[in-house]
């Protein structure tokens, strides 16, 4: 068993699976069964000023599902916690007494004023937890107040508040960034330049997860309206990868570490995750939708899958980080050719047409009178949606061509150019021609 | 016909309960769950195999599109746009050796799409409405005959009234709907499914039925052509084949199909009269049902015969299985050789060994005999030419039905034919259905020139 210990800008847990602040970290009754069930640390449910706020008592979640209603998005409209700062303080100080050994991170949201940060960051470092996290994502309601994303889209508000935190506590200051955000780097950067210990990201995704055709309402409705909530769940991991991948390989960010959070729902998820730059991950819609156990999962795949490779935790981080690149250095002389494997095929006839309505006609759809399907390897230009689109695995895959030129294109197949060399590209910068 | 002195035939065997449950639905209807999980195994083929093996080429992958983003009467619309009895079809077709045998997921996993049972689902949400989707055109002043009110007359009648022609189905039994209403396993139509969509379908307008109109007796063709501007046959097959033993004739044996029709027609399933001891001689879809209908009757050792081997059966592989889930015993390589009587009825059969060589099928001289209160015949139907030929012009028949080109034409113009009546083809509903349109697109083409 691989040792999954993390330890996350000096926080310590037992392993690298924290849950995110949210419902299921929202008092000392739920992060208990948390602890109990194995997860490694939590941040616990955003903090903020009293009098609490309150929630709507409608419906605050809506939900986008696959097939066979597997649940693949979330929406909510929820705030941050709608108890007394108090009672909060007072569990937190109990669970982390009777939880020593896990990390227990606390999430903060107050207005932007130094008084304001400056009064909770001290009752918080009253509870001994072990650090805290700005939140600076919250997309609904909060925002209207000048808080949460309201900050995070604004990355002068952002390195200011991370200023005061780390010049009024001791504790670690993570910065939980929004990502509805054109470019997630300057924030990110804000972040770093305030001296902020780590950002964690993402928090949930400006979202309408359907509409009403009957009464014309966005889902979910309360009393016939609905405004956008923020979406995450396994739909959001995709944009939430690259937007750690693109602070990890930043310059100006180096060295800032991150705690991956966005759509982790497998061990797998996870991995991917650190791969692309994160020291730790985050989990809330798994855990809403499975409950804790799922955790247990998590452990023993992340941990056969470092035995396997013979790596530790830390190896992972960032593995694949140097494989992260821009288009422009992408090799052009990599020339691939969709193959299908004729006995795994099942003649459903998908690759043949999406590639002849919507790409480059490269599919037979008969050979001989016969139904058969086969690539054309002069009409293919290597795109890859019929992999994606096949419904048996591996039936299609994409092989590197052995011949010198692309028999699509006539362009060479061999070595390595890419945009900035090519000659289409008005900028390349081409070899001198030889005298 | 049944002889009820004998001790060993009776009614009643079972209690009220347990003929509900036997004569149910043999597929309870999917719940709206089940069928957006099952159409959303559907791939959306390109070009779809189900497609082209759907004998009507209901387009399968749209309806169940259809189905998934629920719009299951949008579904419904598109099955019969393509096949009117695209209800009863749902319900009764063979889908193991058509659309579903063919379905990629078939070839995939062994699991196809369960196209029949979403094909009930969207149909039974679109006739649920009562509403007829589809509209007349304009009246074209036409009249044309339709003989037999089965899946056939019934398809061409609606097809032609949908062009605006007026349409007279004659019908020689007191109710319309054909084998639908006479012939079909109960327990694939319960409910009073059969009338349901007759009424479904003639609410189209434009079509008069004439029940109890037999062709030969009441009118002729000739008298058709004259009253008519076109006429198409749709008789189905009225005869039986024969066993051409000693004793066929004497009481405990009986023609299955007539049994089944008296079944289905009968308003209490306790008076009906079953014996003990059953053997279904046939491998057909007839021997099936007659075999699982008598167990479900109460019968209690119900032996199907057949004289070649199980991959020759009409019948399939599931719907064999689906006999022997009910008791039913069934043996290959075997054919009646003599008929045991006693008393003046058959109480037996002896059966003789056969085996396929080259030149056919050969008795191998071991024999065995069974035991029997009933016999059924179960070997065959065949086409009667008597009523369609008494008079006037002869149409074609060829190996002893009717001969029809691609559009379902007849030898003699004017007159088209389709169903069970005709050469080739499967003799089987959808079939019948598909040559109904056919035929009303040609009658409709015809009278447009
Ligand atoms: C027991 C049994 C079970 C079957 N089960 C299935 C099944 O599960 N699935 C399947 O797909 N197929 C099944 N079939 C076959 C299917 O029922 C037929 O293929 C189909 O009904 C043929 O339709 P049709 O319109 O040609 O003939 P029919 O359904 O036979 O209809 C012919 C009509 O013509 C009328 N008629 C006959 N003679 C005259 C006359 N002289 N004048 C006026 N009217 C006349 C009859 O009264 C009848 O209404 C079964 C058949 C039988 C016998
Ligand atoms: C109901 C709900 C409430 C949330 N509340 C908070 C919150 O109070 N503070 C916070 O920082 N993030 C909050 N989040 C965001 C999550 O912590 C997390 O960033 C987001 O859900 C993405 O992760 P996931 O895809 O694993 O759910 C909330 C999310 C949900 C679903
Ligand atoms: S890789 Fe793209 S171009 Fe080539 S066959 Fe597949 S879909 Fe068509
Ligand atoms: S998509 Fe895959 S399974 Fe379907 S025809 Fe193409 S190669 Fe075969
Ligand atoms: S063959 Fe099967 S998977 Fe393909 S379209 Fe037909 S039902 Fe769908």
């Amino acid at each position: 068993m691989a040792d999954l210990r993390s330890d996350f800008v000096g926080i310590k847990s037992p392993n690298p699976f924290w849950l995110a602040s949210a419902p299921p970290t929202d008092k000392e009754y739920n992060v208990v069964r948390a602890f109990k069930a194995g997860w490694g640390g939590v941040v616990w449910k955003t903090l903020g000023e009293d009098p609490p706020i309150v929630n709507v008592a409608g419906p605050r979640y809506g939900a986008v599902h696959a097939g066979d209603r597997r649940l693949i998005g979330l929406n909510n409209s929820e705030l941050i916690t709608d108890r007394e700062l108090q009672v909060n303080l007072e569990e937190i100080k109990r669970v982390k007494r009777d939880w020593p050994d896990r990390a227990l991170v606390v999430s903060l949201m107050v207005p932007c004023e130094e008084p304001s940060w400056k009064a909770i960051l001290k009752a918080v470092e009253d509870t001994d937890c072990d650090g805290v996290e700005l939140n600076f994502g919250c997309p609904h309601g909060m925002s209207e107040r000048g808080m949460g994303s309201a900050v995070g889209q604004v990355p002068e508000y952002i390195e200011m508040v991370a200023r005061w935190c780390k010049a009024s506590t001791r504790m670690p200051v993570i910065v939980k960034l929004t990502p509805n955000i054109t470019d997630i780097r300057y924030p990110a950067r804000a972040a770093h330049k305030g001296g902020a210990d780590a950002v964690s990201l993402v928090n949930t995704i400006n979202s309408i997860t359907s509409v009403d055709l009957d009464n014309f309402a966005p889902e979910p409705s309360i009393d016939g309206k609905g405004s956008h909530g923020g979406y995450c769940g396994p739909a959001i991991k995709p944009i939430a990868l690259s937007m750690v991948s693109e602070i990890a390989r930043d310059k100006e960010c180096a060295g800032l570490p991150i705690s991956g959070i966005g759509g982790i729902t497998t061990w797998r998820d996870a991995a991917e995750y650190m791969a692309l730059g994160a020291g730790n991950v985050q989990v809330c819609t798994a855990a809403m939708t499975y409950g804790f156990k799922i955790v247990e999962e998590m452990k023993s795949g992340l941990s056969r899958y470092l035995d396997e490779k013979g790596m530790t935790l830390s190896d992972l981080t960032g593995r694949a980080v140097p494989n992260v690149t821009d288009w422009q250095y992408l090799n052009l002389n990599f020339v691939t050719k969709a193959r299908i494997d004729q006995d795994l095929c099942i003649e459903c006839g998908r690759c043949h047409i999406v590639c002849e309505d919507t790409s480059h006609q490269a599919i037979t759809a008969t050979k001989d009178g016969r139904r058969h399907f086969e690539v054309i390897d002069s009409q293919c230009v290597g795109c890859n949606l019929c992999v994606n689109v096949c419904p048996v695995e591996d039936c299609i895959t994409m092989e590197r061509i052995t011949a010198a030129t692309d028999p699509q294109s006539g362009a060479p197949a061999t070595g390595y150019r890419n945009w900035t060399q090519h000659p289409n590209n008005p900028m390349a910068k081409l070899p001198e021609p030889a005298e | 016909m049944v002889d009820e002195r004998t001790p060993d035939i009776a009614a009643g065997r079972l209690t009220a309960e347990q003929y509900v449950a036997n004569f149910n639905d043999l597929h309870p209807p999917l719940d709206r769950h089940q069928a957006l999980v099952e159409s959303d195994r559907c791939y959306f083929c390109y070009d779809a195999p189900c497609v082209t093996a759907c004998p009507t080429g209901i387009d399968i992958p749209l309806f169940l599109r259809e189905i998934l983003t629920e719009n299951p009467k949008g579904a419904g619309e598109t099955i019969l746009s393509a096949n009117i009895l695209g209800g009863m079809c749902a319900r009764v077709c063979p889908t193991e050796t058509l659309c579903e045998e063919a379905c990629v997921r078939e070839k995939a996993e062994g699991k196809p799409v369960r196209i029949g049972e979403l094909q009930r689902y969207a149909t039974d949400a679109l006739m649920a409405d009562g509403t007829q989707p589809f509209v007349r055109a304009a009246p074209t002043g036409k009249r044309v005959a339709v003989v037999g009110g089965g899946p056939a007359g019934l398809s061409c009648a609606h097809r032609l009234a949908v062009h605006g022609h007026d349409v007279v189905i004659f019908d020689a039994r007191p109710k319309i709907g054909g084998l639908n209403e006479y012939g079909i396993a109960a327990y694939k139509t319960p409910g009073g499914f059969a009338q349901a969509e007759v009424d479904f379908i003639l609410s189209i307008g434009g079509i008069t039925v004439e029940p109890g109109k037999a062709l030969g007796r009441d009118f002729s063709i000739d008298s058709l052509r004259e009253e008519f501007d076109a006429v198409f046959i749709g008789v189905g097959l009225a005869g039986v084949n024969a066993l051409r033993l000693a004793g066929e004739d004497q009481p405990g044996v009986s023609d299955a199909v007539a049994y089944i029709a008296e079944l289905r027609q009968t308003d209490d399933l306790a008076a009906l009269p079953v014996g003990r001891r059953i053997v279904v001689i046939g491998g057909g879809m007839t021997a099936i049902d007659i075999a699982s209908q008598s167990k479900r009757l109460g019968a209690e050792d119900v032996t199907i015969v057949y004289r070649r081997g199980a991959d020759r059966m009409g019948a399939s592989e599931y719907e064999r299985e689906l006999a022997q889930t009910d008791g039913v015993t069934i043996k290959f390589n075997a054919q009646p050789t003599a008929l045991v009587t006693d008393g003046g009825r058959v109480t037996g059969v002896t059966f003789e060994y056969t085996a396929e060589n080259g030149a056919g099928l050969a008795g191998t001289g071991e024999t065995f005999t069974l035991d029997t209160d009933m016999v059924f015949k179960a070997i065959g139907q065949t086409f009667v030419p008597e009523a369609l030929n008494g008079a006037g012009q002869a149409i074609a028949i060829d190996s002893g039905r009717i001969q029809v080109d691609d559009e379902r034409r007849t030898s003699l113009a004017g007159v088209w034919a389709g169903g069970d009546c005709i050469v080739g083809g499967e003799d089987l509903t959808v079939v019948a259905v598909e040559d109904g349109k056919i035929a009303a697109e040609s009658i409709n083409r015809a009278l447009a020139g």
